[in-house]
């Protein structure tokens, strides 16, 4: 019998569904694969029940002749950051620890009523705050991948899984879990699917509700799927999208059926390659991979044009303004009152209570963004940051615009370099922010951006390369994406070494 | 009439180096009439347990997001234009962010940059008695619609606040005045004026007491003619009384100030109803940097021409229009149309009365608007009073005294006839058909009857009679007072006088 | 623009996040050299672009004046509102005293 972990999301529903293996046996493998890899640190909460108990439904209906649902049977990881009923939802925050959600966010709900049962809750960057999951009060999420040592020295270094849906690139790389919720503000999706060899789609913004999601920079905020395949991505975000009436940013348009349309033939799409996006101090193995990418889309049948986004330098500086602004605020509300952490010295009053208890419940990282965020949004700076990096902003979504022109879907890679060891870039805020470089553009655009596995580079560290689509074309980004799956032949996995 | 700020007003505070001027701009907090509240579905009903009527949202969990209720944006509008503004198509919702324990999210979902409301004006009427020597028009910068805070209790336990969110989300109109105000006569005059608009529009019951209306009282001093003086703001003042009360007392302490050798410090402070005294409120000092940036959970507002449409054809005839009608086209005193259309029970009351009194009588409304203003002006309440619980409002229908009136009208009862039968009425609820007849509350329009009795009287007094030819006019009014009597009061009197000239020649 | 301590401090105090001098002194630097990073968004010319609104073209809906149509949306559910507050008293949420 197959290994069920080995499986991916059509694999399991398909194999329920044709009673090959019941969803049960599949939860039980999984949760003994999440038992077993305490190590990797990936998950804040196991929630084995849930999945034995969506599973056993998904058997009974299947036995009772009923219509299953698109991921009937698939047990998935929940980044924590979407908010469970009865299960502790806490962003990777002290300040949340313990809080248990009356409310189900709209996407998992989504998901259970598709038939998906819940693993855990995934670890994650502290309020999906950072780039390698190293900034979560639960600790690093430990990527299941280690460095080839070719010169001996440095084989067994911990490697940062990306961020900030860490937890769900590790367990899903790992086969954990066949896949896993992740959000995307900057990059949080795309950066961790590529340093762990593994597929993740941020959708068009509005395509997958916001509500119940943690929020962290809510004009960026997009959930997706990450999965091992390009198909699995299609299946599950299918599930997870759709207009939901209590986002008022939610688009109410019917969800495309993405998986029954893909396509791998290009043949008449033009691939737009962004001259900005070679930058200096660009690996070199990653370009290579760019380069490999150009020629199996050009195989693919489509025509590879040049093209510019000339504010792409930009795109990282106003993200570092908007983000953080919107965060300042979005984060206010955390301030032992209502849920949550609270802090009270003795004679303290409210304010000193606000303080004490945002002083102990946020991390480093936290607390750096929200000062930036108040700095920027202070009296006498609001339009010189703020207003001056939504104007950038508007100029960087006409530059797409302008390039929707010419192309229909844009490669590019998705991140600078391959996975880097845990406390690399830790002292230097600023050099892990530039690890997003590629990745933010399309969030500041609100456009739906894909990572797919490219390669391994010399160290033996996945590579993964980005397709950027317009808004609302999905289909776009995903038939590319499956285009260069089928010909990247990417099969590489960690060796399990815990 | 005179617009804004170049009004000259002769109200000034007596120092002790001069006079000074007051400037007075006021921002109103209106709670905008919607059955849930701006962003979430919570009931907005006054009253209710604490906490009972929040909703996820209102309380901030984590990932809630806003939703805004049309009809608190179509209020809105609709105050708008009963203002006068403009319409602003395309508006935005900011964040307000501070911290305090009655504000969950850390921030107030408001209106800075883009308010929905533009500049618009509002009249406050002549009042030589309050010191209002003319109309004045007051100018209003904008109306933009935010959401309203929690509530703090403090008396509750010995070292904590308890916090109720019942409150907190319900949508507000803040509407801002423009600093055209001089003394607290036409501060009083405005809210005042503004109540009844929102109460005409239906987009705000009004409700002082209940915290429906809530005043921000900007106050500063001058010397009459210079420049503004630095403004203090007093918070949530909550009746027309209190807010004339925080001006004359933030005037006089800003001018006792100055000329003690101080300055005004730009500060938030609160009103004491208890002392009518303001002091400086601690808690909210260091909060002034708001931060304010779109909320980008919210998406640009934008309103169509079939939204405005509606919310223009759905607007009353308003307070200043009505009673110019009830002037020019019901021929009423000034006095009485501006008494009629001052709250929207009153003129409601009246028209529903005067369409059912012109009915009865098949006369057009102009023709017994009169009568039906006096009716209900001065001689109802005058009976209502008197009777006081005796009276049951409830039965003073808009028929039953429509039939008193037109009875009144042909003659078939006195004035004094009427009050007693609107009496009887009020204390019953009986018909006022049939009181008037088993009370013998009528009076005798029979020529046959009234005659005999005016025979009677003129043989029995045929000296006064030769008096009376002889030139003694005034006798008349003996003849008259007879005959009633003879009559017991009950004889139409006009026909008594038609019947006493025609025999006396 | 460089950000000295008393500027972190000032903002630190508006974010209501109690710090200490060393949290300060190490702070200040790395929040200036973030903020010496974004100010190369200047060079943009923008005098002809507005902010951004909108990410995706979308209008805002309005929903309809109805109490509780949705009970993750709707009231009446003081239980759940209060389940996961730190005091939670007789229905209130309960703060240290305020004096206003």
């Amino acid at each position: 019998m197959t290994e069920l972990t080995e499986l991916g999301v059509k694999a399991i529903r398909d194999g329920v569904a044709a009673g090959d293996f019941t969803a049960r046996e599949v939860a039980e493998a999984h949760n003994v694969a999440v038992a077993a890899a305490g190590e990797l640190n990936a998950f804040i909460v196991t929630t084995p029940d849930h999945a034995l108990a969506a599973a056993e439904k998904v058997d009974a209906d299947r036995a009772a002749g009923k219509q299953l649902g698109a991921m009937a049977g698939v047990p998935i990881g929940m980044k924590d950051l979407f908010a469970t009923q009865g299960v502790q939802t806490t962003a990777a925050s002290h300040i949340l620890e313990g809080f248990t959600p009356e409310y189900e966010s709209t996407v998992s709900q989504n998901l259970w009523n598709a038939g998906a049962g819940m693993l855990g809750k995934l670890n994650l960057d502290q309020f999906a705050m950072g780039s390698s999951n190293e900034t979560s009060y639960f600790g690093n999420v430990i990527s299941p991948w280690r460095r080839k040592g070719a010169d001996g020295f440095g084989g067994n270094a911990d490697l940062a899984p990306g961020g900030s849906s860490g937890g769900s690139s590790a367990v899903v790389a790992a086969r954990i879990a066949p896949a896993a919720t992740g959000t995307d503000t900057g990059g949080s999706i795309r950066q961790p699917a590529a340093f762990t060899g593994i597929c993740g789609i941020k959708p068009t913004y509005g395509r997958c509700s916001r509500w119940g999601v943690v929020a962290f920079a809510s004009s960026l905020d997009q959930a997706g799927p990450m999965a091992r395949s390009v198909e699995d991505c299609a299946i599950m975000l299918g599930a997870m999208a759709g207009f939901d009436p209590k986002d008022s940013t939610s688009l109410d348009l019917p969800v495309p059926e993405w998986e029954a349309n893909l396509s791998a033939d290009l043949r008449g799409k033009k691939v737009g390659i962004p001259k900005e996006y070679r930058m200096e101090g660009t690996d070199p193995e990653i370009l290579e991979s760019w380069e490999r990418g150009k020629e199996w889309l050009r195989d693919a049948g489509a025509e590879v044009v040049d093209i510019s986004l000339p504010h792409t330098k930009y795109a990282l500086p106003a993200y570092y303004i908007i983000a953080p602004a919107e965060a300042s605020s979005n984060l206010a509300r955390y301030d032992g009152v209502r849920y949550g952490l609270r802090e009270l010295p003795n004679g303290a009053g409210l304010q000193d209570m606000y303080a004490a208890t945002r002083a102990e419940g946020f991390g480093d990282e936290v607390k750096r963004r929200i000062l930036i965020g108040t700095y920027v949004l202070s009296a006498g700076f609001y339009d010189a940051y703020y207003n001056q990096a939504q104007r950038v902003r508007t100029l960087i979504a006409r530059d797409f615009e302008k390039a929707w022109a010419q192309c229909d879907v844009i490669l590019a890679p998705t991140t600078p370099t391959a996975a880097f060891a845990l406390g690399d870039k830790m002292d230097d805020p600023l050099a892990m922010y530039l690890n997003d470089v590629f990745a933010v553009p399309a969030s500041l655009a609100g456009l739906p951006a894909m990572s797919v596995p490219a390669m391994l580079n010399g160290e033996g560290l996945p590579l993964g390369l980005q397709l950027i689509g317009k808004a609302f074309d999905e289909q776009g980004v995903l038939n590319a994406g499956l285009a260069i799956q089928q010909r990247a032949g990417f099969d590489a996995k960690p060796e399990k070494w815990w | 009439m005179v617009t804004g700020a170049e009004t000259m007003s002769t109200y000034r505070i007596q120092g002790a180096t001069g006079e000074w001027e007051v400037v007075i701009g006021l921002e109103v907090h209106a709670q905008v009439t919607s059955n849930a509240k701006l962003f979430s579905g919570a009931s907005t009903a006054f009253g209710a347990e604490p906490n009972t009527q929040v909703s996820l949202i209102d309380a901030a969990m984590p990932g809630m997001l806003p939703v805004p209720n049309r009809e608190c944006i179509r209020q809105a509008v609709r105050t708008g234009m009963a203002i006068e503004a403009e319409i602003n198509r395309w508006s935005r919702f900011d964040r307000k962010n501070y911290f305090y324990a009655d504000l969950p999210q850390g921030y107030q979902i408001s209106q800075l940059y883009h308010p929905l409301v533009g500049e618009g004006q509002l009249l406050i009427e002549a009042d030589e008695k309050a010191g209002i020597s003319q109309d004045k028009v007051i100018g209003i910068e904008r109306i933009h619609v935010e959401q309203d805070a929690g509530k703090l209790m403090h008396d509750q336990h010995p070292t904590m606040s308890y916090v109720d969110l019942n409150r907190c989300g319900v949508a507000l109109m803040e509407i801002v005045s423009r600093p055209d105000m001089r003394s607290p006569a036409e501060a009083g005059a405005y809210v005042r004026k503004l109540r009844t608009i929102l109460r005409y529009v239906g987009s705000c019951d009004g409700n002082m007491e209940e915290g429906s209306m809530r005043a921000d009282v900007n106050v500063s001093v001058r010397r009459p003619g210079e420049e503004f003086g630095t403004r203090t703001e007093t918070k949530n003042v909550n009746s027309v009384r209190f807010v004339m009360q925080t001006i004359e007392h933030e005037a006089r302490r800003q001018v006792d100030l100055i000329e003690d050798g101080g300055t005004v410090v730009q500060e938030t402070r609160l009103f004491d109803p208890n002392t009518g005294t303001t002091r400086s409120m601690r808690s909210k000092e260091d909060a002034h940097d708001y931060r304010y940036f779109p909320d980008p959970d919210l998406l640009p507002l934008e309103l169509d021409d079939a939204f405005l449409e509606e919310c223009r054809a759905s607007l009353p005839e308003l307070p200043d229009a009505k009673r110019a009608r009830y002037v020019g086209e019901l021929g009423l005193s000034d006095y009485n149309a501006a008494v009629l259309t001052a709250e929207v029970e009153t003129f409601a009351r009246f028209e529903t009365l005067l369409a059912e009194t012109a009915k009865r009588l098949g006369k057009g409304e102009k023709d017994v608007a009169t009568q039906v203003a006096n009716w209900s002006l001065s001689v109802a309440p005058g009976v209502m009073n008197a009777l006081g619980d005796e009276a049951n409002p409830a039965h003073a229908t808009a028929e039953a005294q429509a039939v008193i009136l037109q009875m009144q009208a042909a003659g078939e009862i006195s004035g004094g006839q009427a009050k007693e039968i609107f009496e009887i009425v009020l204390k019953t609820g009986r018909e006022p058909a049939e009181i008037a007849e088993t009370e013998g509350l009528k009076q005798q329009s029979d020529t046959g009857a009234i005659e005999a009795e005016i025979d009677k009287v003129l043989a029995a007094n045929a000296d006064k009679v030769e008096e009376y030819r002889g030139g003694k006019d005034k006798l008349f009014g003996f003849f008259v007072g007879q005959t009633m009597k003879a009559m017991q009061g009950k004889a139409n009197p006009a026909v008594v006088n038609e019947l006493l000239k025609a025999k006396l020649g | 623009m460089s950000v000295d301590q008393t500027t972190v401090a000032k903002i630190a105090s508006l974010a209501r996040i109690k710090m200490s001098e060393d949290e300060l002194a190490r702070m200040a630097p790395e929040l200036s050299q973030i903020l010496d990073w974004v100010e190369q968004l200047g060079e943009v010319d923008t005098s002809q672009v507005e902010p951004m609104t909108a990410v995706i073209p979308n209008t805002l809906r309005l929903r309809d004046d109805v109490i509780d149509a949705d009970p993750l949306t709707g009231g009446d559910r003081r239980d759940a509102v209060l389940a996961n507050a730190p005091a939670a008293e007789h229905g209130f949420f309960g703060v240290p005293k305020v004096i206003e």
